[in-house]
């Protein structure tokens, strides 16, 4: 047993970090949360070009084909410096759905514009929870047409996957009678779009089953996003440390008053616990262990958890001045969301933690 | 990254299954208890001799070195021991102390003639350590012990009272903390030393615990008599010596968490019904088996990262301390979920209620200590915060002031 990253995937996180510390500032994610920019262009440029997005694309595909474990701490990077560019959308599921289930054709056409960056491409593979009723989205013939209401990134891809009843979708947005509305949403530094479709010409990934191929790229997912949520949440848990030390009160540090130090204790063990899930969650990943369900489904469910705790305690800890527009405890608040919805709730997925467990003690 | 066996790891786990399986008796259920049926004495006789077994097998301490009995072996060998023992109807809570503390701080802190002494049978079972630190007023305050010792000659003559001290009623020997300079600060006033519980002046009075069993005592020394021979490091050098004890307790109590809790939930839910149908088709029930396997696996997966780093020459720190943390108060949660699948039904004991139940309503009446014994859930997230953390230090009144000028209570 190795239950570590190697020295050459730590170099690798190190200067996804540098760079990521001088390109995915506070700034630069306030220019997407403010509405003057779609996303953070400069970092998405470097994560491109240092072939750190596309870490998980086989070669022949135009990636670095490194591997998962790489992807996994880019990720984690990432979500440390809440970085406002399309990675889950197009490298956790879209390159996933299509390098699972599309044909070698789709592959060799559209991966390597993915890996590129030449393309954003969004998907939407389909969730247990919804409010409305699914939006119509008919594929019949070669061509799609209705509504896909939200979609991450939709502003700018190029490019969906879009699970359509037990089919997957993959439409060309540059196609014929697609238009798009922007939708507000709780976490601006993402932006969501509606992608209206009419007639719009499109094809199957034509894979075996979907459901069970969607399936697969949101197990994938969930280990991807944990990382991130991992990182986000050591961020603001050393942010909220750093300013207990700073910010005094009855005479003292508050970081001094042990109701604070025992929840950054708390705070501290909820990441901890996460970062060994999502590290199991790595594992079964990169070995397409048949763990991965149940090891994606706890990094899920440990590391929503331990971001959404961190963010809302870090804004309680830094009292009134952490309710401010100017500190970035919201950004971290709304991220959390953000990344513990995109693929369904927690409960959901802790739902489907115990369906493994409960087929697993059969 | 690599969760599978090496070849080597493989072999190893190969080697001590074929040996358990020749040695050992396999559970017949999963909450099986060793000894079920005997009395104290002969459940202590049949214990010694699964130890003495498992010594003379070199499994007994995996990792101590061949010098000291040991195997010489690794950190992952001890794990993999572990996990395949936990098939088998093996003592619990018996040798975790001779083996996991007292010891190893023997090993650490004795003379060469000591350890010669006293390593070899501890290990085989023939004698049986205990810890004897806490005391009426000084149990998260550990510096805070009175239980005096004075220096007579080549003989230290020791008075004063312990308490909590698990095993006490059978050991043999223990290593105790004591204050032998009351002038001095309170943490640099501290020796300890190895007691022979036998030792004329030493009684034992078990205390009755909340569980109804008797598993701590109180002990009183009455101008117990112990050979400066018996000193474990320098006189005054007590602290130092008891932190090196405390890091392994910490350690080992999170190791002890049980891995298949959920499974136990899942065979308890399968039979009991909410609301006319089978509890484990509730979406409730299932939300609480997912969070039990979510701790019970965390924890296992920092241990498995302490013992990653252990394996490339790093120590791991005071991080380890969230095992224990979350360990403890996972067992009450869990337990306590068990109990409340039944409705008003699991408050009925297992002796009437069936066996099924006995597992988890022991966990629940043993898991209170398991919080606060090696450490109560607030001082091991002092510890979190101050250590790795970095947060400032508990206001202390009491450092620099020479101990027999402070308040005790
Ligand atoms: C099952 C069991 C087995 C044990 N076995 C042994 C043994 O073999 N040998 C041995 O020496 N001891 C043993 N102990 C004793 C154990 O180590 C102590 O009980 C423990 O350290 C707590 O000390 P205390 O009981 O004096 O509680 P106190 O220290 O009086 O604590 C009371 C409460 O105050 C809190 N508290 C105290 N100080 C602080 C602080 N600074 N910040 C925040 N909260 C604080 C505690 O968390 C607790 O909630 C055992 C205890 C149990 C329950």
């Amino acid at each position: 047993m190795n239950f570590d990253f190697s020295d050459d995937q730590r170099l690798l996180q190190d200067a996804v970090r540098t760079m990521l510390a001088d390109t995915s500032t506070s700034q630069a994610v306030r220019e997407v949360l403010e509405g003057r920019a779609s996303h953070s262009e400069a970092v998405w440029r470097n994560l491109i070009e240092m072939g750190a997005a596309a870490a998980a694309i086989p070669e022949q595909y135009g990636g670095a084909g490194l591997g998962y474990l790489e992807l996994c701490l880019v990720a984690e990077e990432a979500g440390r410096h809440l970085v406002a560019v399309p990675l889950s959308s197009s490298f956790y599921l879209a390159a996933e759905a299509i390098l699972r289930a599309g044909s070698e054709a789709q592959k060799q056409h559209w991966l390597p514009k993915i890996a590129g960056g030449e393309l954003v491409a969004t998907a939407a593979l389909g969730s247990r929870e919804r409010y409305r009723a699914p939006a119509p989205l008919a594929f019949e013939g070669a061509t799609l047409t209705g509504t896909s209401p939200a979609l991450v990134d939709g502003g700018i891809a190029g490019l969906a996957v879009l699970r359509v009843a037990d089919e997957l979708v993959l439409v060309d947005l540059a196609g014929a009678g697609v238009s798009r509305t922007p939708v507000p949403t709780l976490d601006p530094t993402r932006p969501l779009t509606a992608l209206h479709f009419d007639h719009t010409p499109a094809e199957r990934l034509p894979a075996a089953e979907a459901a069970t191929v969607a399936a697969r790229v949101l197990d994938g997912a969930a280990v991807l996003l944990a990382f991130e949520q991992v990182g986000g949440a050591a961020r603001i848990l050393e942010a909220t440390r750093d300013y207990s030390l700073e910010r005094k009160a009855f005479g003292r540090q508050i970081g001094s008053f042990q109701a604070l130090k025992h929840k950054m204790a708390e705070i501290y063990t909820a990441i901890e616990l996460a970062r060994v899930h999502a590290y199991y969650g790595a594992w079964a990943l990169s070995s397409d262990a048949p763990e991965l369900p149940k090891a994606a489904a706890a990094a899920r469910v440990s590391a929503t958890r331990a971001y959404v705790v961190a963010a809302e305690e870090g804004i309680e800890l830094h009292g009134g001045i952490g309710f401010t527009w100017e500190m970035d405890c919201h950004l971290h608040y709304r991220r959390a969301r953000h990344l513990g919805q995109l693929i369904g709730s927690e409960h959901a997925w802790r739902a489907r933690l115990a369906d493994e467990l409960i087929k697993e003690a059969a | 990254m690599d969760f599978r066996d090496t070849p080597e790891e493989a072999a190893f786990r190969a080697e001590v299954r074929a040996w358990l399986e020749a040695n050992g008796q396999k559970r017949s259920r999963p909450d099986e208890v060793f000894g079920e049926g005997l009395d104290e004495a002969a459940r202590l006789a049949a214990a010694k001799a699964w130890q003495a077994k498992k010594a003379a097998a070199g499994y007994a301490a995996i990792t101590w070195p061949k010098a000291a009995g040991g195997r010489g072996g690794t950190a992952m060998q001890q794990v993999i021991y572990q996990q395949e023992e936990a098939a088998f109807v093996v003592p619990g809570m018996i040798f975790e102390i001779s083996i996991g503390m007292g010891l190893p701080t023997v090993m650490t802190w004795a003379a060469p003639e000591l350890k010669a002494r006293f390593l070899r049978p501890g290990l085989a079972g023939e004698e049986i350590w205990c810890q004897l630190f806490s005391e009426p007023g000084a149990g998260s305050d550990t510096g805070g012990v009175r239980t005096r010792a004075v220096r007579e000659g080549d003989e230290w003559v020791v008075n004063g009272q312990k308490v909590w001290t698990s095993g006490a009623h059978f050991c043999d020997y223990g290593i105790l903390l004591t204050r032998t300079d009351w002038d001095k600060p309170k943490q640099e006033g501290l020796t300890m030393f190895i007691v022979d519980m036998k030792a004329p002046g030493v009684e034992v009075r078990p205390i009755h615990q909340m569980s109804g069993d008797s598993e701590f005592n109180e002990v009183f020394f009455t101008d117990v008599r112990i050979p400066d021979a018996y000193r474990l490091g320098p006189e005054c050098g007590g602290w130092k010596v008891m932190l090196s004890t405390l890091m392994q307790e910490r350690l080992s109590v999170g190791g002890n968490l049980p891995t298949d809790l959920h499974a136990h939930l899942i065979a308890l839910a399968r039979k009991c019904a909410w609301d006319a149908r089978p509890a484990i088709e509730d979406d409730r029930v299932r939300a609480r088996i997912a969070d039990a396997y979510l701790q019970q696996k965390g924890v296992e997966l920092v241990i498995a990262r302490g013992l990653t780093a252990i394996s490339k020459g790093k120590a791991p720190g005071p991080e380890m301390s969230i095992t224990k943390l979350v360990a403890a108060k996972a067992m009450q949660d869990i337990a306590a979920f068990a109990l409340e699948l039944a409705g008003p039904e699991g408050l009925i004991g297992y002796e009437a209620l069936g066996g099924d139940w006995r597992y988890m309503q022991r966990l629940w009446l043993g898991a209170p200590g398991a919080r606060i014994a090696g450490g109560t859930d607030e001082i091991l997230k002092n510890v979190i915060a101050e250590r790795v953390l970095g947060l400032p230090g508990e206001i202390r009144t009491d450092r620099k002031v020479p101990f027999r000028e402070l308040e005790h209570g």
